[in-house]
């Protein structure tokens, strides 16, 4: 599985793993969504650490998962970004969006 | 200037295909011992422009994704993508930022990645026939 949920305190973390692309972005995106939509969490943590790289469509997951919180004013927080994900998060302008954690885990 | 090595290869526009798509083309780079950040920016920009083929170029069909990789003396690649599917009406518009007819899960940067990370992307497309992106980045030497 791509992507490891657990849900503690109305936080709601997502261990992405593997590399994210158009393809891959579908089965985490469902996951998450899935799981969001059930307990409305006021906070989504996605992490990183695992992930070697992504596209554009990484950063499409991002603000796919910023707008669907925003309905219930929950917020997204990016962690365990590497340096090259990092590039992406910031060319994008997406970490306006997301608070980005420097620690993961 | 006359290519001193070159590959090509082509793929049915399944999306699974499009981590193929990338590493092949990051694979044969590695014969001139790019720097990790220049293999990551040239694999990023193929990713985003294979994607563009199967998403877009064959949005309502499989088509073939044709690659060819080209690799000349003073350390210049250039990495055409082309598909044979529905083609750009306006290629500019389609070149803006954050513009897309993906859909909201689509951020609209393609483009704006390959930019960034290449040293300069040339599209071509017809309507009907198809698109073409041409990628090209000078890879430096390693210090």
């Amino acid at each position: 599985m791509s992507v490891q949920l657990s849900y503690k305190d109305g936080v709601l973390t997502a261990r992405l793993a593997g590399e994210i692309d158009h393809h891959t972005a579908r089965e985490m995106r469902e996951a998450i969504d899935d799981a969001s939509q059930k307990l409305k969490p006021y906070r989504l943590r996605m992490d990183f650490t695992a992930v070697p790289f992504m596209d554009s469509s990484g950063v499409g997951l991002i603000l796919g998962r910023v707008r669907l919180y925003g309905f219930w004013k929950g917020r997204v927080v990016l962690c365990g970004l590497s340096q090259s994900l990092s590039r992406m998060v910031e060319l994008s302008g997406v970490a306006a969006l997301a608070g980005v954690e420097r620690r993961a885990g | 200037m006359k290519a001193v090595n070159q590959a090509q290869f082509t793929f049915p526009s399944y999306s699974v295909n499009e981590s193929f798509g990338r590493a092949a083309v990051t694979a044969f780079l590695a014969q001139i011992d790019p720097t990790v950040a220049d293999l990551t920016e040239i694999k990023t920009a193929v990713s985003e422009a294979v994607t563009n083929a199967i998403v877009h170029g064959y949005r309502d069909q499989i088509g073939t994704v044709y690659i060819t990789v080209k690799l000349f003396e003073n350390g210049k690649a250039v990495v055409r993508v082309r598909d044979r599917g529905c083609g750009i009406a306006d290629v500019e518009k389609a070149m803006e930022p954050l513009y897309t007819t993906g859909g909201e899960e689509r951020a609209g940067l393609g483009f704006s990645v390959m930019q960034s990370f290449c040293d300069s992307v040339r599209v071509t497309s017809q309507v009907g026939r198809g698109t073409t992106v041409t990628l090209t980045k000078h890879f430096e030497p390693k210090p």
